[in-house]
C-alpha cells in the first residue's frame, strides 16, 4: 500500500535562511509520525508547508498519490488532511461548540449546518470538552485551547491529523489525558503527524521519529534508535563529547 | 418538527451560562428550522408593517419624509454590518455603492427610460458585480490596509461619476416630470417608491438574518474573528470576502435608484456623501455590530437623533460634535453597542434576538 502523505524534497527559504532544506519523509497509514528537533529547527515551517500555509520554493508533495503541493490550506483539508496550531488560534468571540462547527462544516465532508453542529458535539464528548461547549473560546484555559485546537481539526473528518505541541504547556494530568487523546484518534484510523518537545511522550506514542535540525532531516527511524543518535543528541546539546558521555552511561 | 432532535441534544450543554462577550454576537449554531421560525424575521415584517401604516394614517407626508431617511439608514447600517460586523472588514466607502447605485438607476430610468423597479434592479446588479471585480482586487488586503483602499474606491469613483458625460459630470441628472407619469404622477409615485424603500429596508434585514443564520454566515464570522484560523478550517476566505462584499452592495444600490429618483436629482456630491459613509460606521457600533437587530437600531435611532439635530436650530452645526462623542462613549463604555449591553443585562436574549 502507498504512503498517506509523501513530502519529497521540499525546500523554503525566508531571504537568507534556508528554513527548510531538502527533506523527504513519508507517513503510512494508520501510522504516528513525530518530529522532533531543537528550537528553530523549521518543524513548524515544514508543518506550514505540508498544509499549504507557505509555499515551497523546491520539491514536491503528495498526499494519497494527489499532488498538493502548494495548494492552500482550505483546500487540503477538504482531502482529509488537518493541522492544530502551536499557538492556539480559537475563534474568540464564538463559543467552544460554533468553534467545532466551523470545522465540520468546512471540513471533508463539507457538512451541512445541522449534521456538522451533531458531529462537532461528538468530537466535543470525545476529547472531553462537552461541558464547555456553550462558553466562549476565549475563556478556556489553556489546556481547553489545546483541546479545541484537537476537537475543530477533528471535526472535519481527517485521515492525517497534524498536532504542532498539543502538549505544550500543559500539566502532568494534563499531559496523561491528552496522551489519550492522541492515542484514540490513531485506534479511530486516523494518522497523526505531530511535532512535541514532550520527549517521553512523544517516544511513547510514535510509531517512528524525524529529526530535524538546521532545516535539515538528521535522522529519521524508531523512536529507540533515534534517541541513541550521536548526532541527535549532539543537535539538542551542542555538544559532541556530552553526546559520547551520555551514551556511554546509558 | 424536524429540529427538535438536535435541539434536544445540546440541552443538557447549554445549562452552563451563555457566552456574556463583551463584542458583538456570533450566530447560534443552535438555531435552526428556518428563518420563516425567527422571531427578528417577525419583528422584521411587524416593524415594516409600522413603517408603512404610520404615514398613511392621515395621508401624512412629513412623516412619511422623515421615515423613509430612517429606513434609508437601516439599508445603509444591515448592509455596512455584512462587511464590518459579520466579516470584519472595515468599509470606509460603502457609500458608493448607494450613489451608483442611484447613478446607474436614474440614467436607466429617465434617459433610457425603463419601468423603475427594473432600473432600480439593473443598478443593483451591476454595481453589486463592479463590487466584486474591486473586492477580487482589494480583498487581499487586510485591516487598515483595505480601509484605506475603500476610501480609494469611494473617491475614484466619485472622481469617475463626475467627468462622466452620460451622468451630467459635476451637474448630475435631473428627473423630469414626465419621468414618474408611469406611476401616475409624483404625487402616487412619492408614495410608491416610499413603499419599495421600505421593501428594500425590510429585505435588508430578511438578508442579514438569513447569512447570519446559515454556514456562508458561519464562516464569515469565523473570517471575522481569526482569517488565519478559518483558513486552516477550511474556509476559502477570499471567495467569502468577494461574495460578500458583492452582496452588501446590491440593496444599497437598489435604495440609491429609488432615493435619487424619488428627490427629482443626483449629483455627485449628494450622491456620494463621505461623512455618510463615516456615519454608517457610528450607526453600526451605536445599535451594536454584527447583530441584525443592532445594525437596524442603530441605523434608526442615529438617523432620527442626526435629523432633531440638524433640524434644532441651534445644534445644526454640531451634529458630527455629537456623532463623534456618541462614537467615543460607545467604544469605550458600550462596545458592543445598544444590544450588546442588551445582551449583558439579559444574556437569554442572545437566542431570541440577533
Amino acid at each position: 500500500m502507498s504512503a498517506l502523505l509523501e513530502v519529497m524534497g521540499v525546500s523554503l527559504r525566508f531571504g537568507g535562511l534556508l528554513a527548510v532544506s531538502d527533506v523527504s519523509f513519508s507517513i503510512a497509514h494508520g501510522e504516528i509520525l513525530g518530529l522532533i528537533g531543537p528550537n528553530g529547527a523549521g518543524k513548524t515551517t515544514l508543518f506550514n508547508i505540508v498544509n499549504g500555509v507557505y509555499k515551497v520554493d523546491k520539491g514536491k508533495i503528495l498526499f494519497e498519490g494527489t499532488d498538493i503541493t502548494n495548494r492552500p490550506p482550505n483546500d487540503v483539508v477538504h482531502l482529509g488532511l488537518s493541522r492544530t496550531h502551536q499557538i492556539v488560534k480559537p475563534l474568540n468571540g464564538m463559543t467552544v461548540l460554533e468553534n467545532v462547527t466551523v470545522g465540520a462544516c468546512f471540513g471533508r465532508d463539507y457538512m451541512g449546518l445541522k449534521p456538522a453542529r451533531n458531529a462537532a458535539m461528538e468530537v466535543l464528548e470525545r476529547v472531553g470538552l462537552a461541558d464547555r461547549a456553550e462558553t466562549a473560546a476565549r475563556s478556556l484555559t489553556i489546556a481547553g485551547k489545546k483541546r479545541l485546537e484537537v476537537a475543530r481539526a477533528l471535526a472535519a473528518r481527517p485521515k492525517l491529523l497534524l498536532l504542532d505541541e498539543v502538549l505544550a504547556g500543559l500539566n502532568p494530568t494534563e499531559i496523561t489525558q491528552m496522551i489519550q487523546i492522541v492515542r484514540s484518534i490513531r485506534d479511530s484510523g486516523i494518522s497523526v503527524f505531530m511535532i512535541e518537545h514532550v520527549m517521553q511522550a512523544i517516544m511513547n506514542l510514535s510509531d517512528r521519529i524525524v529529526v530535524l535540525s538546521f532545516g535539515q532531516k538528521l535522522a529519521e527511524g524508531l523512536p529507540e534508535e533515534v534517541s541513541r543518535d550521536p548526532q541527535v543528541i549532539e543537535a539538542y546539546l551542542g555538544d559532541p563529547d556530552i553526546a559520547g558521555k551520555l551514551l556511554e552511561n546509558a | 418538527m424536524s429540529s427538535q432532535p438536535s435541539t434536544n441534544a445540546a440541552a443538557p450543554a447549554r445549562k452552563s451560562a451563555p457566552s456574556a462577550s463583551r463584542g458583538p454576537s456570533v450566530p447560534p449554531a443552535s438555531r435552526r428550522g428556518g428563518i420563516l421560525l425567527h422571531p427578528v424575521f417577525w419583528l422584521t415584517l411587524v416593524f415594516s408593517g409600522l413603517m408603512i401604516a404610520a404615514p398613511l394614517h392621515g395621508n401624512n407626508v412629513a412623516l412619511r419624509e422623515d421615515l423613509v431617511l430612517v429606513a434609508v439608514a437601516i439599508i445603509l447600517a444591515s448592509n455596512l454590518n455584512l462587511m464590518i460586523g459579520y466579516t470584519g472588514y472595515v468599509n470606509f466607502g460603502h457609500i458608493v455603492f448607494y450613489g451608483l447605485g442611484g447613478y446607474v438607476g436614474l440614467y436607466l430610468a429617465t434617459v433610457r427610460h425603463w419601468n423603475l423597479v427594473l432600473a432600480a434592479l439593473a443598478a443593483g446588479v451591476s454595481v453589486s458585480l463592479l463590487a466584486l471585480l474591486f473586492g477580487v482586487g482589494i480583498l487581499r488586503l487586510r485591516g487598515a490596509y483595505f480601509a484605506l483602499a475603500t476610501i480609494g474606491v469611494l473617491v475614484a469613483v466619485h472622481s469617475f461619476v463626475s467627468n462622466f458625460d452620460p451622468f451630467g459630470r459635476s451637474e448630475g441628472m435631473y428627473v423630469s416630470f414626465d419621468a414618474y407619469a408611469p406611476l401616475g404622477g409624483p404625487m402616487r409615485a412619492l408614495w410608491i417608491t416610499y413603499f419599495l424603500v421600505i421593501a428594500v429596508m425590510a429585505l435588508s434585514m430578511i438578508l442579514s438574518l438569513a447569512i447570519k443564520t446559515s454556514k456562508f454566515g458561519l464562516g464569515l464570522f469565523a473570517i471575522r474573528e481569526d482569517e488565519g484560523a478559518a483558513v486552516v478550517l477550511g474556509i476559502n476566505a477570499r471567495v467569502f470576502k468577494a461574495i460578500i462584499y458583492s452582496v452588501s452592495a446590491f440593496l444599497p444600490a437598489v435604495a440609491g435608484t429609488l432615493m435619487f429618483y424619488k428627490n427629482g436629482m443626483i449629483d455627485p456630491s449628494i450622491a456620494f456623501e463621505y461623512m455618510l459613509s463615516l456615519e454608517g460606521i457610528v450607526m453600526l457600533m451605536l445599535g451594536g455590530q454584527g447583530t441584525v437587530v443592532g445594525a437596524a437600531l442603530g441605523g434608526g435611532l442615529y438617523e432620527r437623533l442626526r435629523s432633531y439635530l440638524l433640524t434644532s436650530p441651534r445644534l445644526s452645526n454640531f451634529h458630527l460634535v455629537i456623532a463623534g462623542g456618541l462614537l467615543l462613549l460607545v467604544v469605550l463604555f458600550a462596545p458592543g453597542g445598544l444590544i450588546g449591553w442588551l445582551y449583558r443585562l439579559a444574556p437569554r436574549a442572545q437566542r431570541v434576538i440577533e
